[in-house]
């Protein structure tokens, strides 16, 4: 099953792990699916309307994609605040 | 001693001191986000925290130690699921007067209601369907619900205010409403326009609370008086060196005290004249005196927001608060007779809460 990376506070959120795997067939379906294992986490990246919030990105295997894409079994998904760095929680 | 939440672009500070010289800061917290208003419920002595993520967006948190790290988030401030709409941002947080009761208001538009001490909310139905709503219009920061204004005692009483969308005033709890915006004249307007015209932009909104059926209003161009609960309004601006501001603050011991901070015009938010000025009424709005000792006299051209003024205490003993953009909050322990620095160097200001708004300390 993919595998999902979060960082910073969703890694908080999500039982303090920063790797969940999870099933789904698309991007979207993987992060209701942690919402899901993870109610915390619920509204911080899909907004009410079930939307990719603005500002935060996804990519597979590297690539940004979009909330519609498919992504296989052996695919790494990143979960990442877009244009973020410094020092702050990792 | 007094104790200050002051919401920033750059977190939430909590500033403790003595009138008449600078505070210090006690705590930080959300480091490095947008808080958009905190404050203290009276009753409980529960402190929330309106916090807007680039990233995450709009969130409540709440915490009964500000100065701890151990905030909650509070639940269900969100729109329907699966609709077309997203909250945007939640702009105050207010008290009820019922026990537990506290609500909140947000874009767009939005009311809502906890009646379990801020743990979980939800939104209020009769202002979001309500049929009007589709020829609501933002204002220049969103379509914002900011003003919650209770009726002391009577917790079926509520007026609310939204920009651009005008006063909203309920009778029973918020199963209905109707609005209150008779006597305001909107100079973005048509003269003609039809009477179910809801696009005002109301800045800010206070009741008197020794006689609630008299509320002041800070308007987009104009400052208003109503003495018969928001059904109609009389323009009380004369005297003053502009209609234009944002917030709003009153002496809860006395109904015909109210406190603007005027700015140029809504096309130069900036202080007139280069000159910090509060301008008190003591008599309704008949009169307006500047009270400024203390504060910057020249080449001061600040921003002052809506929710960046507020007070604590009553009388002579009337405590007021006031943050700007700059960074700069200013404090006056005497009724604004005279003021001082409290902090000089933080972010820009947003919001500045000093205590309950009921008056009770």
């Amino acid at each position: 099953m993919p595998v999902v990376h979060v960082r910073g506070p969703l890694k908080q959120l999500a039982g303090d792990r920063g790797e969940h795997v999870l099933e789904g067939e698309s991007v979207g379906q993987l992060l209701r699916e942690l919402e899901r294992a993870h109610p915390s986490t619920c509204g911080w990246i899909l907004d009410e309307r079930g939307v990719l919030r603005r500002h935060i990105n996804v990519f597979v295997n590297g690539e940004r994609v979009e909330q519609d894409t498919r992504v296989e079994a052996s695919d790494r998904v990143d979960v990442l605040p877009a244009i973020s760095g410094g020092f702050g929680p990792r | 001693m007094t104790q200050l939440l002051v919401g920033t672009r750059k977190g939430l500070y909590v500033l403790e001191g003595e009138t008449g010289a600078p505070f210090e800061v006690e705590a930080r917290a959300f480091a490095g986000e947008s808080v958009e208003y905190a404050m203290r419920d009276p009753r409980s002595g529960r402190v929330f925290a309106s916090v807007t993520s680039a990233f995450y967006g709009p969130k409540v948190f709440y915490a009964d130690d500000p100065t701890a790290e151990a905030w909650e988030q509070a639940a269900g401030l969100e729109l329907p699921e699966g609709g077309d709409h997203a909250l945007e941002r939640i702009w105050v947080v207010v008290p009820g007067e019922t026990d537990g009761v506290i609500y909140a208001g947000g874009d767009p538009g939005v009311l809502f209601e906890s009646r379990d001490g801020g743990a979980t909310f939800t939104l209020n139905r009769g202002l979001w369907e309500h049929p009007s709503r589709r020829r609501w219009q933002p204002g220049a920061g969103g379509l914002c619900l900011h003003s919650i204004v209770t009726w002391p005692g009577d917790p079926d009483r509520l007026a609310v205010a939204i920009s651009a969308a005008g006063v909203w005033l309920t009778e029973d709890g918020g199963e209905t409403w109707r609005s209150g915006n008779d006597g305001i004249v909107a100079r973005y307007l048509p003269e003609d326009m039809p009477p179910e015209e809801v696009a005002f932009c109301v800045h800010c909104l206070e009741r008197a609370p020794t006689r609630p059926e008299r509320m002041f209003m800070q308007f987009h161009g104009g400052v208003y008086r109503s003495d018969d609960a928001g059904r109609t309004w009389n323009d009380i601006a004369d005297g003053l060196p502009s209609d234009f501001g944002f917030p709003l603050a009153i002496d809860p011991a006395d109904p015909d005290s109210a406190y603007i901070i005027p700015l140029v015009a809504d096309v130069d938010r900036v202080t007139p004249e280069g000159r910090v000025r509060v301008y008190e009424t003591r008599d309704a709005g008949q009169s307006w005196s500047a009270r400024s000792h203390g504060l910057p006299g020249r080449d001061a051209y600040l921003t002052i927001l809506r929710e960046a003024f507020d007070w604590t205490g009553r009388g002579a003993e009337l405590e007021l608060y006031f943050g700007a953009t700059s960074g700069t909050l200013f404090g006056s322990g005497d009724a604004g007779a005279t003021w001082f620095e409290v902090a000089t160097h933080l972010p820009p200001i947003l919001s500045v809460s000093a205590g309950g708004k009921s008056g009770e300390d």
